[in-house]
């Protein structure tokens, strides 16, 4: 019994780092900006495409690198369109930019690299191996393609947390996020931190993209991932990095182990179909959450003296 | 004399003039046609009723309002309009009506981001915490503990600022601007909502500021007793237009400015 659920748990686990690199795309913009980007999961989907398409022309590692190249010419189009135009406006209407944002990129996304469903192969291993053969009867099986993307992942995740946790570029993006104006009258310049998140954040959804991408193949769905972020960073808290990493963890593992867990379960006790655990589990945790601590596991909790 | 702090500017020439600028919102005229000047190291201060545009016009000299004439003229160089970045680098630091810190982040940080444009060390070096980045953290570090001693408020410097009293909170918002080092320093109404004893307090510093810096100081502020004492010139707006300019005692006996504060005939 133990073993297929702990190969469950880590299976969860790889996939929650996916979850956790898509999260993290949401709050560095959100960190910076106090805006909840809507287009983080267009963004994915858009990146995805681009390294699928340019992949078909270019060596795989051309085409990742003309991808990033795409992704920071999008973050500094947004930035010099959208961003530089609503300095001091209200969170909403900075998402409903994002919102517009979002819809263009879906269409342009198809414009530019059309909207089949495309293939991006980054010539992973496919076989599983096993591990703990000496423990478990037969061993744990693991898809090294997971792990792979996991580390990776993983590597990601790092770099950017000690990125954005240092001194002053960390001190810089929490002044912008917490007020516009004072930031920019210490000398803070606002268009250039935004240009650099968005750009992060653009590299981010282009890793992410290429990890799902590899997994799912390149399609309109992906851009759906990013409503598995949303549970996540109410797990997490939306201003936490390491709150974006953990949550991932626990959305991931929780709802596969749910499915294993709790579906035979409900089978056995109500006589229910069980299935389709692993759709809702994510939200209605989260939803729980919202009731008991809505600043999340790692967020700040809101003070504010009126 | 005082110790200058404008560079190349000595003490008493004109460190920034408006002339001629007219503002306006839509409908709402906020500011018509002002001009005045403030000379190196004096405290200036402008004054009027509620909504005579005194806010806009310290938004004008940092920046963040465009006005749709006139002329900025700051250090010797005239602009139809001045940049906030550009303000900053210049050395115009400012607080703002309603407190604006960066709301999250402790006493001692808001201060911090006030060297922002002091730092120089590249994010490299940021972020491998070593040699010459560690050593700027240091040094900021310590011009930062001054300011914090100066304005006696070390027993908060960990504290979130939401957290902190109101009168605290406009302290730090004080110290976030002194550690940009500024030459001229734009204060909107820094007591306002305060107890007669912060109301002092504030006031020491204010000199202590312009006295042992020679930093030159905007002021606005409502309180007419505390114009009177610190100010060393007075500007007042009315309706966004400018009635009456001169030193506290001219300006007190003016009827134009009598009659705005007594709300007689528009
Ligand atoms: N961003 C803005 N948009 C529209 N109207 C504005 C804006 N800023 C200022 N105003 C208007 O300009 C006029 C002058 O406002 P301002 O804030 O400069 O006055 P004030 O002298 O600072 O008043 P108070 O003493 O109440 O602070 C007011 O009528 C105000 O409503
Ligand atoms: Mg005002």
């Amino acid at each position: 019994m133990l073993g297929p659920i702990l190969e469950t748990l880590i299976g969860g686990l790889l996939t929650g780092v996916l979850y956790s690199l898509v999260a993290l795309g949401f709050v560095l913009i959100f960190k910076a900006s106090g805006v909840f980007n809507f287009a983080q999961g267009v963004m994915v989907l858009f990146a995805a495409l681009s390294v699928a398409r340019l992949s078909e022309f270019f060596p795989m590692p051309i085409a990742i690198a003309l991808a990033v190249v795409v992704m920071i010419a999008l973050a500094y189009a947004i930035e010099f369109l959208v961003l530089r135009r609503l300095v001091n406006q209200e969170g909403i209407i900075l998402f409903m930019a994002t919102l517009g944002v979002t819809y263009f990129l879906e269409g342009f996304g198809q414009t530019v690299w059309g909207s089949d469903i495309y293939k991006i192969d980054l010539g992973m291993p496919k076989n599983p191996i096993f591990v703990l053969e000496s423990v478990f009867p037969g061993g744990l099986l693991i898809d090294p393609s997971e792990l792979i993307a996991a580390l990776i992942c993983a590597i990601m995740v790092v770099a950017l947390a000690i990125f954005f946790q240092v001194t002053r570029v960390g001190r810089a993006l929490r002044a912008v996020a917490d007020d516009h104006q004072a930031a920019q009258s210490v000398g803070i310049p606002l268009n250039q931190i935004w240009l650099m998140v968005w750009a992060v954040a653009g590299i981010v959804a282009l890793v992410a993209g290429m990890m799902w991408g590899a997994k799912l193949g390149v399609q309109f769905s992906l851009s759906l991932v990013a409503l598995k972020a949303l549970p996540v960073l109410i797990l997490g808290g939306f201003t936490s990095i390491p709150g974006a990493i953990v949550g991932g963890l626990i959305i991931g593992a929780g709802e596969k182990l749910a499915e294993v867990v709790l579906g035979p379960v409900l089978i056995r006790m109500f006589d229910l179909a069980g299935g389709g655990i692993e759709n809702w589990f994510a939200y209605v945790l989260a939803l729980m959450f919202l009731l008991v601590r809505p600043q999340g596991l790692f967020g700040e909790k809101i003070i504010e003296r009126v | 004399m005082r110790a200058s702090a404008g560079q190349g500017v000595a003490a008493g020439d004109i460190v920034l003039s408006v002339e001629d600028v007219s503002l306006g919102f839509g409908g709402v005229q906020a500011l018509t046609g002002v001009s005045f000047d403030i000379r190196n190291g004096e405290i200036r201060a402008i004054i009027g009723p509620n909504g005579a545009g005194k806010t806009s016009m310290l938004n004008v000299i940092n920046g963040f309002y465009h006005p749709q004439s006139g002329r900025i003229t700051f250090k010797g160089k005239t602009r139809s309009k001045m940049r906030p970045y550009e303000a900053a680098r210049g050395g115009i630091a400012r607080t703002f009506q309603n407190v604006a810190l960066f709301k999250g982040m402790t006493a001692l940080d808001n201060i911090m981001a006030g060297r922002t444009l002091k730092m120089h060390r590249g994010v490299l070096w940021q972020i491998l915490r070593v040699g010459p980045a560690l050593a700027e953290e240091v040094e900021h570090r310590l011009k930062v503990e001054e300011i914090i001693d100066f304005l006696e408020i070390a027993h908060i410097r960990k504290i979130p600022v939401g957290r902190l009293p109101y009168g605290l909170q406009k302290r730090v918002e004080l110290g976030r601007a002194l550690a940009m080092e500024p030459n001229l320093l734009l204060l909107d109404e820094p007591m306002a909502g305060m107890n007669l004893e912060e109301k002092e307090d504030m006031s020491r510093f204010i000199i202590d500021v312009n006295n042992h810096f020679g930093t030159t100081i905007a002021l606005i502020e409502h309180d007419m007793g505390v114009v009177m004492d610190l100010s060393d010139r007075v500007v007042v707006l009315d309706y966004g237009r400018k009635i009456a300019d001169g030193t506290p005692d001219d300006v007190k006996r003016d009827q134009k400015v009598i009659d705005a504060y007594l709300g007689v005939g528009h």
